[in-house]
C-alpha cells in the first residue's frame, strides 16, 4: 500500500459538501481520510507532503458516457489507451458503453471487461450492460445476471429502442434490480437521412435536417414510462430546449435525471461549417438557443450531468463526405476544459460545473466516488483553473484522433490525477509532485 | 455597374476551383456570364474548337450517373483541345473500400489539371478538392451547389431578358432535394433579381426563406407576374406515397400546365435543368413549346463549360 499523502495549501471544492475553501486533504490506504481546513493536523509518519499551493483540490471526474474498441476495434482505442486519455483529462472512473464487439449482453463480457481493465486501465472502468441483445433493440439482456457480474447501468449506447412496449418491458424488470436505464433518445424515423440539426444552415448547406423532435418525441414517452413503471431514469443525453422543458416538468413523478453531452454544451451547428465531419455528432449540435437552454437547464439542476461522449473513430470513417462520415468525437481530454470555459465565462460556477461531473454521475450510479469524504476512494485531481493551452492533434493521448476541439484554446488543466490514492497522470507543466 | 466585358483587358479569375455559386461575388459571377457569352460562336461555327487547353488532362468524375452534364463538360473540354477522360465511379466500388480521399490521391498523381466531380453527397466535391494539386469543378454535390447550372440558366435568361436584376425568377418543384434551386438562389440573389420558391410544404427546407426572397405553396400565387419560370425534376420514384400522395395529383397542383403559365407575365421563359419527366412536373405541350428554352439551355451549357475551364485553366498558365 502507498505512502499517506498530505496535500496542503489547495483550495479544496467539494460539491458533495457545497465546500469552496483553503484546506489539506489526508489520503491514506487508498481512500480519503480527511479534510482539513488551513494546515493539516497530524500528518502521519512516513507521509508524502505535497505544496498544491494555487491548485484546485477537486474529486476525479466520473464521466457516464465513453465508448473505446475494446473489444472488437482495438485500433481505435483500447481499455489502457482510454485510460490514459482519461487520467490525462482528471476522469478517474468512466461508464463504458456496450457497443463493443460482441456487445456487452452478457455477463460473461462484463467479466471480461471488469478483469482487462483492473489488469490494464489507469483509471475505474465501469461497464453499463445493453438493455438489449445485441443492442438490437428487439429482446432484454439477463438484467439480473449482468449486475451480479458487475453492470452499473443499462444502456444501449448509440442505438435508441424505438418500441416503447419493449422499453416499458425493460423498465419494469430494472425495477426489480434497482438498475437505472440510462437511454439515448432517437426517434429513427423522423431522423430519416438527417446529419445535422434541422433549419436555415441544414438548408443551405444542402445536407437533410434532424429535428428536435426526433429527441422530444422519445423522450416524452420515455418520461412516461419511467413514471409508469418506477424505474430510475436517466435520458442519456439531450440537447434541445424542450427536452429540458420536458425533464423539469417530469422530476415530480419518479426517479428521473439527464445528461448532456460536453459537445452540446459547449458547441453549436454553426461548428459544422464547411462540412466538418468532425463536428458531426449524435445528438448532433443544435442551435445557439438551444445550448444557452442547456446552459439554463445545467444550472437549475435539471441537467444533472455532463459526460464527454467520448467515441474514438478512425480517418477512414470521419474524413469522409459529411453525410458518410461516421458520428462521434473523442472527448475525455477535453471534458474539464470544455466545460471551464462555461465558468471562466461566469456563464456557470465552479461548484455546479464540477457537481456534474462528480457528484451526480456517482449519486445516479449509486457509487461512493465524486465526493472528497472521509472513507471515499482516493478519487481526484489537482487542477490549475487558469492553465492555458491550446488543443493540438499531436498532444492527443487517446488512440484516435477526431477531437472537435482541434485547436481551441482552452483555460484549465489538470496537473495531476489519483485513482484509489495512486497518482496516474502528471502534467508535463505540472511542479515536482512532493514538497 | 461597370462590366468587364473588353476581352485581353480581363482580370484573372481569382479562383482555383468552382465549388459554387457561394464562392463568387456579383462581378466575378458576371465574368463567368460574359466569357460564356463570349464562347457560344466557337460551338455555332464548323470548326469547333480553340487550341487554349492543348496538352492539358480533364479528368470527368462522376460518383452518380449523368448523361448530359458529363457529356457537356467532356465536349466543353475537347473544344478547348483538352484531352478528356471520363471516369465514372459506381457507388459499388466505393463501397468496396475505397475512401473519396484515397480516389482523390489516385487521381492526383496521373497529374490532371482540372478534376470535374458530381457526387451524392453535399460537401464531397470541397472535400475532394483539399486532396488534389488541381483544379476542381463542381459539376453537382448531393443537395447542395451545381454551379455551372445556375451560371448556364443566367447566360440562358439574359439571353432573353438582357439582364437579370429586378427580374422575377420562380423556381417551382423538389426544392428540398434541389442542388439546382440552392445554386440558383445563390446566383441569382447575387444579381439583383428577385426570387420565389413554389413548392408543396413537404418539398420545402426547413429555413427557406434564407435563400428566397419569397416562398409560396400556392403555384398559381407564385407564378404570378413572373419573368422567368423554373421546374425542377421531381424524383417521384422516391417521393410518391411519402412526400407527394401521387404523380397526379402533384401534377394538377405543381405541374406546368398552360392555365398556370398564363399567370405569369405573357413573355415569361419556361426553363427545365433536365432530364425532365413530362406529364410530372411539366406538360409536355409547354416543355416542347414557344416559351420553353430548354434546348437552349444546353446550347448555354456547353458555353458556359467552355468558359469555366479557360477561366481556371487559362488563367492559371498566367499566374503559375
Amino acid at each position: 500500500m502507498s505512502a499517506p499523502i498530505v496535500i496542503s495549501n489547495a483550495r479544496i471544492v467539494d460539491p458533495a459538501t457545497n465546500t469552496d475553501k483553503r484546506g489539506a486533504l489526508l489520503v491514506a490506504d487508498g481512500k480519503i481520510a480527511g479534510v482539513s481546513e488551513g494546515a493539516p493536523q497530524g500528518a502521519p509518519e512516513g507521509a508524502t507532503l505535497v505544496d498544491a499551493r494555487g491548485l484546485i483540490v477537486a474529486p476525479g471526474l466520473i464521466d457516464m458516457r465513453v465508448f473505446t474498441g475494446e473489444p472488437g476495434h482495438e485500433y481505435r482505442e483500447t481499455l489502457a489507451t482510454a485510460g490514459e486519455a482519461a487520467a490525462a483529462g482528471g476522469v478517474t472512473s468512466f461508464v463504458l458503453m456496450p457497443d463493443t464487439t460482441p456487445a456487452v449482453d452478457d455477463g460473461a463480457i462484463v467479466d471480461f471487461i471488469i478483469r482487462r481493465a483492473a489488469a490494464t486501465a489507469k483509471v475505474n472502468v465501469l461497464p453499463a450492460a445493453a438493455i438489449t441483445r445485441g443492442l438490437r433493440g428487439e429482446e432484454i439482456t439477463e438484467f439480473g445476471l449482468l449486475k451480479e457480474a458487475g453492470a452499473v447501468c443499462l444502456a444501449d449506447g448509440r442505438n435508441s429502442i424505438q418500441s416503447a412496449a419493449l422499453l416499458r418491458a425493460a423498465m419494469s424488470y430494472a425495477a426489480n434490480f434497482d438498475l437505472p436505464i440510462v437511454h439515448h433518445v432517437a426517434e429513427k424515423s423522423l431522423i430519416g437521412e438527417g446529419v445535422m440539426n434541422e433549419g436555415t444552415l441544414a438548408t443551405v448547406f444542402g445536407l437533410k435536417g434532424i429535428p428536435a423532435e426526433a429527441e422530444t418525441i422519445p423522450l416524452a414517452r420515455d418520461l412516461q414510462l419511467a413514471a409508469l413503471t418506477g424505474a430510475r431514469y436517466h435520458a442519456a443525453q439531450i440537447s434541445t430546449s424542450g427536452s429540458v422543458e420536458l425533464v423539469a416538468a417530469a422530476r415530480q413523478r419518479g426517479t428521473i435525471s439527464a445528461g448532456i453531452s460536453i459537445n452540446n454544451l459547449a458547441l453549436n451547428e454553426n461548428d459544422v461549417a464547411p462540412y466538418r465531419s468532425f463536428f458531426k455528432l449524435s445528438p448532433p449540435l443544435r442551435s445557439e438557443d438551444d445550448r444557452q437552454a442547456m446552459i439554463e437547464g445545467l444550472k437549475s439542476g435539471t441537467i444533472d450531468t455532463i459526460h464527454s461522449a467520448h467515441d474514438p473513430q478512425d480517418t477512414e470513417v470521419k474524413r469522409q463526405p459529411f453525410a458518410e462520415a461516421a458520428d462521434g468525437a473523442i472527448g475525455l481530454e477535453t471534458l474539464l476544459a470544455a466545460a471551464l470555459r462555461l465558468v471562466h465565462s461566469g456563464d456557470v460556477p465552479l461548484l455546479t460545473i464540477l457537481r456534474a461531473l462528480t457528484l451526480r454521475p456517482a449519486e445516479i450510479l449509486g457509487l461512493n466516488s465524486g465526493r472528497l469524504a472521509a472513507g471515499a476512494p482516493a478519487d481526484f485531481i489537482l487542477l490549475d483553473l487558469d492553465f492555458p493551452w491550446v488543443v493540438a492533434e499531436a498532444d492527443i493521448v487517446s488512440r484516435s484522433r477526431n477531437t472537435a476541439f482541434e485547436g481551441a484554446r482552452m483555460q484549465g488543466a489538470v496537473m495531476h490525477t489519483f485513482v484509489a490514492g495512486r497518482r496516474v497522470f502528471s502534467h508535463a507543466a505540472a511542479g515536482e509532485f512532493s514538497a | 455597374m461597370s462590366s468587364p466585358t473588353e476581352t485581353g483587358t480581363r482580370r484573372p479569375f481569382p479562383h482555383r476551383n468552382l465549388l459554387g455559386i457561394s464562392q463568387l461575388n456579383q462581378y466575378e459571377i458576371l465574368d463567368l456570364i460574359d466569357r460564356a457569352e463570349a464562347m457560344i460562336p466557337i460551338s455555332r461555327q464548323p470548326r469547333k474548337t480553340l487550341p487554349t487547353l492543348s496538352g492539358k488532362t480533364q479528368i470527368n468524375l462522376f460518383f452518380e450517373p449523368s448523361t448530359r452534364t458529363q457529356s457537356s463538360f467532356e465536349i466543353a473540354g475537347k473544344r478547348l483541345g483538352a484531352q478528356v477522360t471520363n471516369m465514372s465511379v459506381k457507388t459499388s466500388s466505393v463501397t468496396k473500400g475505397e475512401t473519396l480521399i484515397d480516389t482523390a490521391a489516385t487521381l492526383n498523381a496521373m497529374q490532371p489539371d482540372v478534376i470535374i466531380v458530381r457526387h451524392g453527397a453535399a460537401g464531397a466535391v470541397e472535400l475532394l478538392s483539399q486532396k488534389v494539386g488541381c483544379a476542381v469543378i463542381n459539376a453537382g454535390d448531393g443537395a447542395h451547389e451545381h454551379p455551372t447550372q445556375a451560371l448556364l440558366d443566367a447566360l440562358t435568361i439574359r439571353q432573353h431578358k438582357g439582364s437579370l436584376a429586378g427580374l422575377t425568377v420562380a423556381i417551382c418543384g423538389d426544392i428540398a432535394n434541389s442542388r439546382v434551386a440552392r445554386s440558383n438562389l445563390l446566383l441569382l440573389g447575387a444579381m439583383q433579381a428577385r426570387t420565389r420558391v413554389i413548392a408543396p410544404k413537404t418539398l420545402l427546407p426547413r429555413g427557406i426563406e434564407a435563400m428566397a426572397t419569397e416562398v409560396f405553396t400556392d403555384m398559381r400565387e407564385g407564378l404570378k407576374g413572373a419573368d422567368v419560370v423554373m421546374m425542377l425534376r421531381l424524383q417521384h420514384e422516391r417521393a410518391a406515397g411519402k412526400l407527394i400522395p401521387s404523380i397526379r395529383e402533384y401534377y394538377r397542383f405543381y405541374g406546368l400546365d398552360a392555365e398556370k403559365l398564363a399567370l405569369a407575365k405573357p413573355d415569361a421563359i419556361v426553363m427545365h435543368p433536365g432530364p425532365m419527366n413530362r406529364g410530372v412536373e411539366i406538360d409536355p405541350a409547354i416543355a416542347d413549346g414557344p416559351r420553353s428554352v430548354i434546348n437552349q439551355q444546353v446550347e448555354m451549357g456547353v458555353a458556359v463549360r467552355m468558359a469555366v475551364l479557360d477561366a481556371l485553366l487559362a488563367d492559371r498558365e498566367v499566374t503559375a
